[in-house]
Protein backbone atom coordinates (compact mmCIF):
# COMPACT_ATOMS: atom_id res chain seq x y z
CA UNK A 1 0.00 0.00 0.00
CA UNK A 2 1.88 3.36 -0.99
CA UNK A 3 1.07 6.11 1.45
CA UNK A 4 1.74 9.63 0.98
CA UNK A 5 1.59 13.03 3.39
CA UNK A 6 1.14 16.25 1.03
CA UNK A 7 1.55 19.59 3.09
CA UNK A 8 0.19 22.74 1.15
CA UNK A 9 1.38 26.09 1.89
CA UNK A 10 3.70 29.16 1.65
CA UNK A 11 5.89 28.85 4.97
CA UNK A 12 6.86 32.95 4.27
CA UNK A 13 2.88 33.29 4.57
CA UNK A 14 2.33 33.00 8.56
CA UNK A 15 0.16 30.33 9.40
CA UNK A 16 -0.18 29.41 5.89
CA UNK A 17 2.87 27.33 6.39
CA UNK A 18 0.91 24.72 8.74
CA UNK A 19 0.30 22.05 6.10
CA UNK A 20 4.08 22.24 4.97
CA UNK A 21 5.43 21.88 9.00
CA UNK A 22 2.66 19.20 9.82
CA UNK A 23 4.52 17.44 6.61
CA UNK A 24 8.07 18.06 7.75
CA UNK A 25 7.22 17.13 11.41
CA UNK A 26 6.03 13.67 9.82
CA UNK A 27 9.36 13.27 7.43
CA UNK A 28 11.28 13.94 10.26
CA UNK A 29 9.54 11.11 12.70
CA UNK A 30 8.50 8.15 10.24
CA UNK A 31 10.30 8.49 6.88
CA UNK A 32 10.45 5.06 6.44
CA UNK A 33 6.57 4.73 6.43
CA UNK A 34 4.97 7.40 4.17
CA UNK A 35 6.59 9.75 1.51
CA UNK A 36 5.96 13.26 2.27
CA UNK A 37 6.24 15.90 -0.23
CA UNK A 38 5.87 19.70 0.12
CA UNK A 39 3.04 21.57 -2.64
CA UNK A 40 1.82 24.87 -2.76
CA UNK A 41 -1.45 23.92 -3.79
CA UNK A 42 -1.32 24.09 -8.00
CA UNK A 43 -4.19 21.39 -8.88
CA UNK A 44 -2.70 19.43 -11.45
CA UNK A 45 0.56 18.74 -9.35
CA UNK A 46 -1.69 17.16 -6.33
CA UNK A 47 -4.22 15.36 -9.02
CA UNK A 48 -0.67 13.77 -10.15
CA UNK A 49 0.59 13.28 -6.80
CA UNK A 50 -2.04 11.67 -5.36
CA UNK A 51 -2.84 9.12 -8.29
CA UNK A 52 0.94 7.50 -7.55
CA UNK A 53 -0.58 6.41 -3.89
CA UNK A 54 -3.63 4.36 -2.33
CA UNK A 55 -3.56 6.28 0.90
CA UNK A 56 -3.74 10.19 0.90
CA UNK A 57 -3.21 12.45 3.41
CA UNK A 58 -3.45 16.15 2.91
CA UNK A 59 -2.47 19.12 5.14
CA UNK A 60 -3.55 22.21 4.41
CA UNK A 61 -4.21 25.89 6.35
CA UNK A 62 -7.74 26.91 6.17
CA UNK A 63 -10.20 30.12 7.46
CA UNK A 64 -13.50 29.06 8.06
CA UNK A 65 -13.67 31.71 10.80
CA UNK A 66 -13.28 29.34 13.97
CA UNK A 67 -10.27 29.58 16.41
CA UNK A 68 -6.95 29.39 15.10
CA UNK A 69 -5.13 25.84 15.48
CA UNK A 70 -8.58 24.67 15.21
CA UNK A 71 -8.35 21.25 13.68
CA UNK A 72 -10.24 19.79 10.47
CA UNK A 73 -10.36 16.50 9.39
CA UNK A 74 -12.41 15.33 6.20
CA UNK A 75 -13.26 12.11 4.68
CA UNK A 76 -12.78 13.59 0.62
CA UNK A 77 -13.91 10.13 -1.11
CA UNK A 78 -17.48 10.65 0.94
CA UNK A 79 -17.96 14.64 0.33
CA UNK A 80 -16.85 17.65 -1.24
CA UNK A 81 -14.51 19.92 0.90
CA UNK A 82 -16.15 22.97 2.77
CA UNK A 83 -16.26 26.04 0.86
CA UNK A 84 -13.28 27.56 2.97
CA UNK A 85 -10.70 25.60 1.20
CA UNK A 86 -11.29 27.08 -1.93
CA UNK A 87 -10.65 30.45 -0.77
CA UNK A 88 -7.08 30.93 0.52
CA UNK A 89 -5.12 29.44 -2.91
CA UNK A 90 -3.92 31.11 -6.50
CA UNK A 91 -4.97 30.77 -9.65
CA UNK A 92 -8.70 30.08 -8.66
CA UNK A 93 -7.95 26.48 -7.78
CA UNK A 94 -8.22 25.73 -3.92
CA UNK A 95 -7.87 22.06 -2.79
CA UNK A 96 -11.50 21.80 -3.23
CA UNK A 97 -11.46 22.07 -6.39
CA UNK A 98 -8.66 19.76 -7.43
CA UNK A 99 -10.65 17.38 -5.63
CA UNK A 100 -13.81 17.77 -7.11
CA UNK A 101 -11.64 18.21 -10.26
CA UNK A 102 -9.83 14.38 -9.54
CA UNK A 103 -13.51 13.19 -8.72
CA UNK A 104 -14.95 14.06 -11.75
CA UNK A 105 -12.25 12.67 -14.01
CA UNK A 106 -11.90 9.29 -11.54
CA UNK A 107 -8.69 9.79 -10.36
CA UNK A 108 -8.96 10.16 -6.54
CA UNK A 109 -6.94 7.95 -4.60
CA UNK A 110 -8.52 4.93 -2.93
CA UNK A 111 -8.13 7.12 0.52
CA UNK A 112 -8.24 11.06 0.68
CA UNK A 113 -8.07 12.54 4.19
CA UNK A 114 -7.71 16.23 4.44
CA UNK A 115 -6.48 17.66 7.58
CA UNK A 116 -7.46 21.79 7.88
CA UNK A 117 -5.27 23.98 10.24
CA UNK A 118 -7.46 26.79 11.21
CA UNK A 119 -5.18 29.76 10.65
CA UNK A 120 -4.99 33.06 12.27
CA UNK A 121 -3.03 35.24 10.06
CA UNK A 122 -1.30 35.25 6.64
CA UNK A 123 1.60 38.13 7.28
CA UNK A 124 4.12 38.14 4.69
CA UNK A 125 7.35 36.81 6.31
CA UNK A 126 5.78 36.00 10.35
CA UNK A 127 6.37 32.16 11.66
CA UNK A 128 3.59 30.14 12.42
CA UNK A 129 1.47 31.83 15.65
CA UNK A 130 1.15 29.44 18.58
CA UNK A 131 -2.07 27.90 18.24
CA UNK A 132 -1.14 26.95 14.62
CA UNK A 133 2.51 25.63 15.46
CA UNK A 134 0.66 23.29 18.26
CA UNK A 135 -2.07 22.19 16.12
CA UNK A 136 0.74 21.41 13.20
CA UNK A 137 2.07 18.90 15.70
CA UNK A 138 -1.07 17.41 16.91
CA UNK A 139 -1.99 17.01 13.25
CA UNK A 140 1.48 14.92 12.53
CA UNK A 141 0.71 12.93 15.59
CA UNK A 142 -2.62 12.26 14.29
CA UNK A 143 -1.86 11.22 11.19
CA UNK A 144 1.14 8.76 12.59
CA UNK A 145 -1.78 7.53 14.19
CA UNK A 146 -3.86 7.17 11.63
CA UNK A 147 -0.49 5.23 9.28
CA UNK A 148 0.19 3.03 12.46
CA UNK A 149 -3.89 1.59 11.99
CA UNK A 150 -3.56 0.92 8.66
CA UNK A 151 -0.48 -1.16 9.69
CA UNK A 152 -2.21 -3.57 11.92
CA UNK B 1 -36.00 55.01 -15.57
CA UNK B 2 -35.44 51.32 -14.92
CA UNK B 3 -31.91 49.98 -13.83
CA UNK B 4 -30.37 46.46 -13.89
CA UNK B 5 -27.65 45.87 -11.61
CA UNK B 6 -25.14 42.45 -12.49
CA UNK B 7 -22.56 42.01 -10.30
CA UNK B 8 -19.56 38.80 -9.38
CA UNK B 9 -18.21 39.54 -6.43
CA UNK B 10 -15.15 36.78 -7.92
CA UNK B 11 -13.95 36.33 -11.51
CA UNK B 12 -12.77 33.12 -11.32
CA UNK B 13 -9.58 31.90 -14.16
CA UNK B 14 -7.64 34.65 -14.37
CA UNK B 15 -4.51 35.38 -12.07
CA UNK B 16 -4.40 38.75 -9.85
CA UNK B 17 -7.00 41.35 -8.33
CA UNK B 18 -9.05 43.38 -10.55
CA UNK B 19 -12.27 44.58 -11.36
CA UNK B 20 -14.38 45.84 -14.63
CA UNK B 21 -16.16 49.38 -14.83
CA UNK B 22 -17.88 50.37 -17.78
CA UNK B 23 -20.62 52.30 -18.70
CA UNK B 24 -23.01 52.74 -21.70
CA UNK B 25 -25.33 55.61 -21.90
CA UNK B 26 -27.91 55.67 -24.87
CA UNK B 27 -26.40 52.83 -26.49
CA UNK B 28 -23.15 54.04 -26.45
CA UNK B 29 -19.85 52.60 -24.86
CA UNK B 30 -18.93 55.66 -22.70
CA UNK B 31 -16.18 54.21 -20.46
CA UNK B 32 -14.47 51.12 -20.00
CA UNK B 33 -11.80 50.51 -17.09
CA UNK B 34 -10.28 47.65 -16.46
CA UNK B 35 -9.23 48.48 -12.94
CA UNK B 36 -6.43 46.77 -11.15
CA UNK B 37 -6.08 47.38 -7.24
CA UNK B 38 -3.70 44.61 -6.34
CA UNK B 39 -0.89 46.53 -4.00
CA UNK B 40 2.35 47.55 -6.73
CA UNK B 41 4.83 44.71 -5.64
CA UNK B 42 8.11 46.78 -5.75
CA UNK B 43 10.20 44.22 -7.41
CA UNK B 44 12.13 46.98 -9.33
CA UNK B 45 12.69 48.71 -5.98
CA UNK B 46 14.16 46.10 -4.11
CA UNK B 47 16.24 44.88 -6.82
CA UNK B 48 18.33 47.91 -6.26
CA UNK B 49 21.78 47.14 -5.00
CA UNK B 50 21.73 43.58 -5.19
CA UNK B 51 24.50 41.97 -7.15
CA UNK B 52 23.34 41.21 -11.15
CA UNK B 53 23.90 37.40 -10.72
CA UNK B 54 20.77 37.58 -8.25
CA UNK B 55 18.05 39.20 -10.70
CA UNK B 56 16.98 35.29 -12.16
CA UNK B 57 16.23 34.23 -8.82
CA UNK B 58 14.69 37.64 -7.34
CA UNK B 59 12.64 38.00 -10.47
CA UNK B 60 11.32 34.20 -11.24
CA UNK B 61 9.38 35.25 -8.22
CA UNK B 62 7.12 37.74 -9.60
CA UNK B 63 5.02 34.81 -11.28
CA UNK B 64 4.44 30.98 -10.04
CA UNK B 65 3.19 30.28 -13.75
CA UNK B 66 5.88 32.11 -15.74
CA UNK B 67 8.82 32.15 -13.51
CA UNK B 68 11.36 31.20 -16.83
CA UNK B 69 10.31 34.09 -18.69
CA UNK B 70 11.20 36.16 -15.96
CA UNK B 71 14.82 34.29 -15.47
CA UNK B 72 15.21 34.35 -19.22
CA UNK B 73 14.46 37.87 -19.96
CA UNK B 74 16.78 38.63 -16.86
CA UNK B 75 19.66 36.84 -17.76
CA UNK B 76 19.93 37.99 -20.91
CA UNK B 77 19.65 41.49 -20.00
CA UNK B 78 22.41 41.02 -17.59
CA UNK B 79 24.72 38.71 -20.73
CA UNK B 80 24.21 42.17 -22.90
CA UNK B 81 25.05 44.49 -20.03
CA UNK B 82 28.32 42.40 -19.66
CA UNK B 83 28.91 42.16 -23.42
CA UNK B 84 28.46 37.99 -23.21
CA UNK B 85 26.16 36.13 -25.87
CA UNK B 86 25.17 32.17 -24.39
CA UNK B 87 25.31 30.39 -27.59
CA UNK B 88 25.42 26.53 -28.53
CA UNK B 89 23.32 23.81 -26.46
CA UNK B 90 23.08 26.01 -23.73
CA UNK B 91 21.42 28.44 -25.92
CA UNK B 92 19.25 25.20 -26.78
CA UNK B 93 18.34 23.92 -23.58
CA UNK B 94 17.03 27.47 -22.43
CA UNK B 95 15.02 27.29 -25.40
CA UNK B 96 13.94 24.00 -23.86
CA UNK B 97 13.54 25.17 -20.50
CA UNK B 98 11.13 28.03 -22.23
CA UNK B 99 8.84 25.36 -24.46
CA UNK B 100 8.45 23.32 -21.17
CA UNK B 101 7.12 26.85 -19.71
CA UNK B 102 4.86 27.39 -22.89
CA UNK B 103 3.41 24.15 -22.49
CA UNK B 104 2.62 24.09 -18.88
CA UNK B 105 0.84 27.73 -19.22
CA UNK B 106 -0.69 26.96 -22.60
CA UNK B 107 -2.54 23.99 -21.31
CA UNK B 108 -3.57 25.37 -17.93
CA UNK B 109 -5.13 28.12 -19.46
CA UNK B 110 -6.84 26.24 -22.38
CA UNK B 111 -8.21 22.90 -21.27
CA UNK B 112 -8.67 24.74 -17.27
CA UNK B 113 -9.53 28.37 -17.90
CA UNK B 114 -10.58 29.43 -21.02
CA UNK B 115 -12.15 25.82 -22.23
CA UNK B 116 -15.08 26.47 -19.78
CA UNK B 117 -16.13 29.78 -21.53
CA UNK B 118 -16.66 27.91 -25.19
CA UNK B 119 -18.09 25.00 -23.62
CA UNK B 120 -20.74 26.94 -21.42
CA UNK B 121 -19.25 25.57 -18.37
CA UNK B 122 -18.67 27.78 -14.79
CA UNK B 123 -15.54 26.54 -14.34
CA UNK B 124 -12.89 23.28 -14.97
CA UNK B 125 -14.64 21.13 -12.44
CA UNK B 126 -17.81 21.27 -13.70
CA UNK B 127 -16.72 20.78 -17.35
CA UNK B 128 -14.77 17.92 -16.00
CA UNK B 129 -18.28 16.04 -14.98
CA UNK B 130 -19.09 15.92 -18.67
CA UNK B 131 -15.50 15.81 -21.08
CA UNK B 132 -12.80 13.80 -18.43
CA UNK B 133 -11.49 12.63 -20.85
CA UNK B 134 -10.48 16.08 -22.34
CA UNK B 135 -9.22 17.28 -18.78
CA UNK B 136 -7.30 14.41 -18.73
CA UNK B 137 -5.31 14.69 -21.55
CA UNK B 138 -5.00 18.59 -20.30
CA UNK B 139 -3.88 17.23 -17.31
CA UNK B 140 -1.04 15.32 -18.88
CA UNK B 141 0.23 17.63 -21.11
CA UNK B 142 0.95 19.90 -18.35
CA UNK B 143 2.66 17.53 -16.41
CA UNK B 144 4.88 16.63 -19.85
CA UNK B 145 5.88 20.58 -19.71
CA UNK B 146 6.16 20.07 -15.68
CA UNK B 147 8.61 17.28 -16.56
CA UNK B 148 10.97 19.39 -18.86
CA UNK B 149 11.14 22.22 -16.26
CA UNK B 150 12.13 19.85 -13.67
CA UNK B 151 14.67 18.59 -15.48
CA UNK B 152 16.29 21.55 -16.60
CA UNK B 153 15.28 24.02 -13.57
CA UNK B 154 15.80 21.99 -11.24
CA UNK B 155 12.34 22.32 -9.75
CA UNK B 156 8.43 22.65 -11.56
CA UNK B 157 8.09 26.08 -9.27
CA UNK B 158 10.29 28.62 -9.43
CA UNK B 159 13.33 26.97 -11.05
CA UNK B 160 16.37 27.12 -9.33
CA UNK B 161 19.50 25.93 -11.63
CA UNK B 162 19.47 29.21 -14.36
CA UNK B 163 21.78 31.21 -13.80
CA UNK B 164 23.66 34.64 -15.58
CA UNK B 165 25.67 32.62 -18.22
CA UNK B 166 23.91 29.23 -18.10
CA UNK B 167 22.98 26.93 -15.55
CA UNK B 168 24.27 25.47 -12.31
CA UNK B 169 24.34 21.76 -13.33
CA UNK B 170 23.60 20.62 -16.99
CA UNK B 171 21.00 17.63 -17.22
CA UNK B 172 22.62 14.22 -18.55
CA UNK B 173 21.87 12.98 -21.93
CA UNK B 174 19.95 10.32 -20.64
CA UNK B 175 17.70 12.82 -18.33
CA UNK B 176 16.50 14.43 -21.40
CA UNK B 177 16.46 11.40 -23.31
CA UNK B 178 14.14 10.18 -20.63
CA UNK B 179 11.30 12.30 -21.37
CA UNK B 180 11.43 11.60 -25.36
CA UNK B 181 8.18 9.20 -24.93
CA UNK B 182 6.16 11.73 -23.09
CA UNK B 183 6.86 14.38 -25.51
CA UNK B 184 6.10 12.24 -28.33
CA UNK B 185 2.83 11.60 -26.85
CA UNK B 186 2.41 15.52 -26.27
CA UNK B 187 2.47 16.23 -29.64
CA UNK B 188 -0.01 14.51 -31.02
CA UNK B 189 -2.02 15.44 -28.55
CA UNK B 190 -1.69 19.08 -29.17
CA UNK B 191 -2.63 18.30 -32.80
CA UNK B 192 -5.48 16.53 -31.35
CA UNK B 193 -5.85 20.02 -28.89
CA UNK B 194 -5.52 22.25 -31.89
CA UNK B 195 -7.76 20.09 -34.06
CA UNK B 196 -10.92 20.15 -30.54
CA UNK B 197 -10.18 24.11 -29.50
CA UNK B 198 -10.53 24.77 -33.69
CA UNK B 199 -14.41 23.12 -33.34
CA UNK B 200 -15.16 25.76 -30.60
CA UNK B 201 -17.78 28.27 -31.26
CA UNK B 202 -16.07 31.86 -31.72
CA UNK B 203 -17.46 35.21 -31.77
CA UNK B 204 -17.33 37.32 -34.92
CA UNK B 205 -14.86 39.58 -33.72
CA UNK B 206 -11.47 41.21 -35.32
CA UNK B 207 -9.79 44.19 -34.33
CA UNK B 208 -7.06 46.22 -36.05
CA UNK B 209 -4.52 45.90 -33.09
CA UNK B 210 -0.62 46.68 -33.72
CA UNK B 211 0.40 43.43 -33.25
CA UNK B 212 4.08 43.89 -31.60
CA UNK B 213 6.25 40.48 -30.96
CA UNK B 214 9.92 39.22 -31.22
CA UNK B 215 11.13 38.54 -34.62
CA UNK B 216 13.86 35.62 -34.90
CA UNK B 217 16.24 35.07 -37.96
CA UNK B 218 15.13 32.10 -38.44
CA UNK B 219 12.98 30.47 -35.83
CA UNK B 220 9.71 31.33 -33.62
CA UNK B 221 10.47 33.20 -30.86
CA UNK B 222 11.26 32.34 -27.37
CA UNK B 223 14.78 34.12 -26.06
CA UNK B 224 15.46 36.48 -28.70
CA UNK B 225 14.86 38.57 -31.58
CA UNK B 226 13.81 41.55 -33.36
CA UNK B 227 11.47 43.83 -31.47
CA UNK B 228 8.70 44.08 -34.55
CA UNK B 229 5.32 44.95 -35.50
CA UNK B 230 2.60 45.15 -38.17
CA UNK B 231 2.79 48.96 -37.80
CA UNK B 232 6.08 49.79 -39.04
CA UNK B 233 8.34 49.12 -35.50
CA UNK B 234 11.86 46.90 -36.04
CA UNK B 235 14.21 47.52 -33.30
CA UNK B 236 16.36 45.83 -30.75
CA UNK B 237 15.60 45.78 -26.98
CA UNK B 238 17.88 48.36 -26.78
CA UNK B 239 15.55 50.79 -28.94
CA UNK B 240 12.33 49.30 -26.68
CA UNK B 241 11.86 52.78 -24.50
CA UNK B 242 12.18 54.73 -27.15
CA UNK B 243 8.88 53.67 -29.34
CA UNK B 244 7.17 52.05 -26.02
CA UNK B 245 6.22 53.86 -22.92
CA UNK B 246 4.09 53.09 -19.48
CA UNK B 247 1.77 55.02 -18.34
CA UNK B 248 0.13 55.00 -14.57
CA UNK B 249 -3.58 55.48 -14.58
CA UNK B 250 -5.88 56.27 -11.27
CA UNK B 251 -7.76 53.03 -11.58
CA UNK B 252 -4.77 50.59 -12.18
CA UNK B 253 -1.47 49.94 -9.82
CA UNK B 254 -0.43 48.41 -13.00
CA UNK B 255 1.35 50.60 -15.86
CA UNK B 256 -0.34 51.38 -19.17
CA UNK B 257 1.58 50.41 -21.75
CA UNK B 258 1.28 52.44 -24.82
CA UNK B 259 3.26 52.89 -27.81
CA UNK B 260 4.30 56.54 -28.17
CA UNK B 261 2.83 57.29 -31.61
CA UNK B 262 -0.10 55.29 -31.57
CA UNK B 263 -1.47 54.26 -28.18
CA UNK B 264 -2.76 50.66 -27.40
CA UNK B 265 -1.16 47.17 -28.67
CA UNK B 266 -0.92 43.90 -28.43
CA UNK B 267 1.43 41.27 -27.38
CA UNK B 268 1.01 37.34 -26.77
CA UNK B 269 0.27 34.57 -28.94
CA UNK B 270 -1.98 35.91 -31.54
CA UNK B 271 0.74 38.92 -32.01
CA UNK B 272 3.39 36.26 -32.23
CA UNK B 273 1.79 33.98 -34.44
CA UNK B 274 0.50 36.76 -37.04
CA UNK B 275 4.28 38.19 -37.31
CA UNK B 276 5.99 34.35 -36.97
CA UNK B 277 4.17 32.04 -38.94
CA UNK B 278 6.50 31.51 -41.68
CA UNK B 279 9.01 31.02 -38.44
CA UNK B 280 6.90 27.64 -37.66
CA UNK B 281 7.58 24.35 -38.43
CA UNK B 282 5.98 23.43 -42.00
CA UNK B 283 3.76 20.54 -40.32
CA UNK B 284 2.84 23.31 -37.20
CA UNK B 285 1.93 25.74 -40.31
CA UNK B 286 -0.69 22.59 -41.88
CA UNK B 287 -1.89 22.01 -38.09
CA UNK B 288 -2.92 25.60 -38.01
CA UNK B 289 -4.01 26.24 -41.07
CA UNK B 290 -6.43 23.33 -41.00
CA UNK B 291 -7.49 25.06 -38.18
CA UNK B 292 -9.01 27.52 -39.98
CA UNK B 293 -6.43 30.16 -38.67
CA UNK B 294 -5.21 31.86 -41.54
CA UNK B 295 -1.04 32.89 -41.33
CA UNK B 296 -2.54 35.77 -39.26
CA UNK B 297 -5.26 35.70 -36.64
CA UNK B 298 -6.72 39.37 -35.08
CA UNK B 299 -9.57 37.55 -33.57
CA UNK B 300 -9.08 37.25 -29.79
CA UNK B 301 -11.41 34.69 -28.86
CA UNK B 302 -9.43 32.61 -31.57
CA UNK B 303 -6.29 32.96 -28.81
CA UNK B 304 -7.48 29.26 -27.38
CA UNK B 305 -6.43 27.67 -30.79
CA UNK B 306 -3.03 30.23 -31.31
CA UNK B 307 -1.83 28.73 -27.93
CA UNK B 308 -2.68 25.19 -29.22
CA UNK B 309 -0.71 25.57 -32.31
CA UNK B 310 2.19 27.12 -29.82
CA UNK B 311 2.14 23.84 -27.32
CA UNK B 312 2.11 21.83 -30.61
CA UNK B 313 5.33 24.16 -31.67
CA UNK B 314 6.71 23.86 -28.31
CA UNK B 315 6.44 20.07 -28.36
CA UNK B 316 7.95 19.77 -31.51
CA UNK B 317 10.56 22.54 -30.74
CA UNK B 318 11.53 19.87 -27.28
CA UNK B 319 11.73 16.99 -29.54
CA UNK B 320 13.98 19.16 -31.70
CA UNK B 321 16.48 19.77 -29.04
CA UNK B 322 16.39 16.66 -26.64
CA UNK B 323 17.29 14.44 -29.63
CA UNK B 324 20.56 16.51 -30.63
CA UNK B 325 21.45 16.95 -26.98
CA UNK B 326 24.93 17.09 -26.16
CA UNK B 327 26.08 17.60 -22.69
CA UNK B 328 28.11 20.69 -22.95
CA UNK B 329 32.09 20.97 -20.96
CA UNK B 330 31.05 23.70 -19.20
CA UNK B 331 27.70 24.68 -17.74
CA UNK B 332 28.10 28.09 -17.94
CA UNK B 333 30.47 30.83 -19.78
CA UNK B 334 32.36 33.20 -17.59
CA UNK B 335 30.50 36.56 -17.08
CA UNK B 336 32.35 39.94 -15.49
CA UNK B 337 30.09 42.61 -14.36
CA UNK B 338 31.34 45.81 -16.27
CA UNK B 339 29.53 49.40 -15.34
CA UNK B 340 26.56 49.11 -18.44
CA UNK B 341 23.27 49.08 -19.19
CA UNK B 342 21.76 46.03 -20.35
CA UNK B 343 18.35 45.69 -22.42
CA UNK B 344 16.74 42.12 -23.30
CA UNK B 345 13.21 41.11 -24.11
CA UNK B 346 11.75 37.59 -24.89
CA UNK B 347 8.38 35.80 -25.12
CA UNK B 348 6.59 35.00 -22.16
CA UNK B 349 3.52 32.60 -22.54
CA UNK B 350 1.22 36.03 -22.37
CA UNK B 351 3.73 38.45 -24.47
CA UNK B 352 6.87 40.39 -24.75
CA UNK B 353 8.67 40.44 -21.22
CA UNK B 354 11.71 43.26 -21.38
CA UNK B 355 13.76 43.78 -18.75
CA UNK B 356 16.04 46.54 -18.26
CA UNK B 357 19.33 46.75 -16.02
CA UNK B 358 21.63 49.54 -15.15
CA UNK B 359 24.74 47.70 -13.05
CA UNK B 360 27.84 49.17 -11.42
CA UNK B 361 31.57 48.35 -12.26
CA UNK B 362 31.48 45.71 -8.81
CA UNK B 363 27.98 43.78 -10.60
CA UNK B 364 25.72 45.58 -7.67
CA UNK B 365 22.46 46.72 -10.19
CA UNK B 366 21.38 50.01 -9.62
CA UNK B 367 18.21 50.37 -11.95
CA UNK B 368 16.01 47.51 -12.88
CA UNK B 369 12.93 48.27 -15.12
CA UNK B 370 10.56 45.30 -15.81
CA UNK B 371 7.74 45.72 -18.19
CA UNK B 372 5.45 42.53 -18.37
CA UNK B 373 3.08 41.28 -21.11
CA UNK B 374 -0.34 42.09 -19.00
CA UNK B 375 0.87 45.87 -18.55
CA UNK B 376 1.18 46.32 -21.87
CA UNK B 377 -1.83 44.34 -23.08
CA UNK B 378 -4.37 46.59 -20.26
CA UNK B 379 -5.30 49.22 -22.79
CA UNK B 380 -6.07 46.50 -25.70
CA UNK B 381 -8.00 44.64 -23.12
CA UNK B 382 -10.33 48.10 -22.33
CA UNK B 383 -10.60 48.94 -26.51
CA UNK B 384 -11.29 45.00 -26.82
CA UNK B 385 -14.00 45.60 -23.74
CA UNK B 386 -15.30 49.10 -25.25
CA UNK B 387 -16.18 47.13 -28.96
CA UNK B 388 -17.28 43.55 -27.30
CA UNK B 389 -20.03 45.62 -24.97
CA UNK B 390 -21.30 47.80 -27.87
CA UNK B 391 -21.63 44.48 -30.37
CA UNK B 392 -23.46 42.84 -27.92
CA UNK B 393 -25.86 45.15 -26.21
CA UNK B 394 -28.63 42.90 -27.07
CA UNK B 395 -27.47 40.52 -24.75
CA UNK B 396 -29.32 39.87 -20.95
CA UNK B 397 -26.98 40.56 -18.47
CA UNK B 398 -25.80 37.73 -17.48
CA UNK B 399 -24.24 36.75 -20.91
CA UNK B 400 -23.25 40.09 -21.10
CA UNK B 401 -20.87 39.96 -18.01
CA UNK B 402 -20.11 36.47 -19.11
CA UNK B 403 -18.73 37.50 -22.73
CA UNK B 404 -16.53 40.30 -21.05
CA UNK B 405 -15.13 37.37 -18.91
CA UNK B 406 -14.55 35.85 -21.74
CA UNK B 407 -12.90 39.13 -23.84
CA UNK B 408 -10.37 39.37 -20.33
CA UNK B 409 -9.40 35.79 -19.90
CA UNK B 410 -9.18 35.88 -23.80
CA UNK B 411 -5.92 37.08 -22.62
CA UNK B 412 -4.58 34.98 -20.00
CA UNK B 413 -4.28 37.89 -17.90
CA UNK B 414 -1.68 37.35 -15.33
CA UNK B 415 -2.36 40.24 -12.77
CA UNK B 416 -0.25 38.70 -10.25
CA UNK B 417 0.54 35.04 -8.94
CA UNK B 418 -0.40 35.92 -5.54
CA UNK B 419 -4.23 35.53 -5.29
CA UNK B 420 -6.82 35.81 -7.73
CA UNK B 421 -9.87 37.82 -7.90
CA UNK B 422 -11.89 40.01 -10.10
CA UNK B 423 -14.85 41.72 -9.22
CA UNK B 424 -17.17 42.60 -12.13
CA UNK B 425 -20.48 44.71 -11.46
CA UNK B 426 -22.47 45.52 -14.66
CA UNK B 427 -24.78 48.21 -14.13
CA UNK B 428 -27.76 49.46 -16.62
CA UNK B 429 -29.97 52.42 -16.61
CA UNK B 430 -32.99 52.10 -19.08
CA UNK B 431 -33.63 54.50 -21.01
CA UNK B 432 -30.20 55.98 -20.95
CA UNK B 433 -29.36 52.35 -20.83
CA UNK B 434 -26.26 52.82 -18.28
CA UNK B 435 -23.96 49.49 -18.42
CA UNK B 436 -21.61 50.19 -15.09
CA UNK B 437 -19.44 47.61 -13.66
CA UNK B 438 -16.98 48.03 -10.75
Amino acid sequence: MRRLVIGIGNSDRGDDGAGLAAARELARNIPQVVTVVESRGEPAGLIDQWQKADVVFLVDACASGVAPGTIHRFDARLAPLPEHFGAVSTHGFGIGAAVELARAIGSLPASLIVYGIEAGSFEPGAWLSPPVAKAALDVAARIADELACLST
Amino acid sequence: MTRRTIKVDQLARVEGEGALHAQVIDGKVEHVELNIFEPPRFFEAFLQGRDFREAPDITARICGICPVAYQMSSVHAMEAACGVTVGGALRDLRRLLYCGEWIESHVLHIYMLHAPDFLGYEGAVDMARDHAALLQRGLRMKKAGNAIITVIGGREVHPVNVRVGGFYRLPERRELTALHDELNWGRDAALETVQWAAGLPFPDFERDYELVALRPADEYPLNEGRIVSNKGIDTDAAGFEDIFEEIHVAHSTALHGNTKARGAYLVGPLARYSLNFDRLPESVQAAAMEAGLGRECRNPFKSIVVRAVEVLFAFDEALRIIDRYERPAEPSVPVEPRAASGQWATEAPRGLLYHRYDIAADGSIRVAKIVPPTSQNQPSVEEDLRDVIAANLALDDDALRGRCEQTIRNYDPCISCATHFLKLNVRREGGGETCDAS
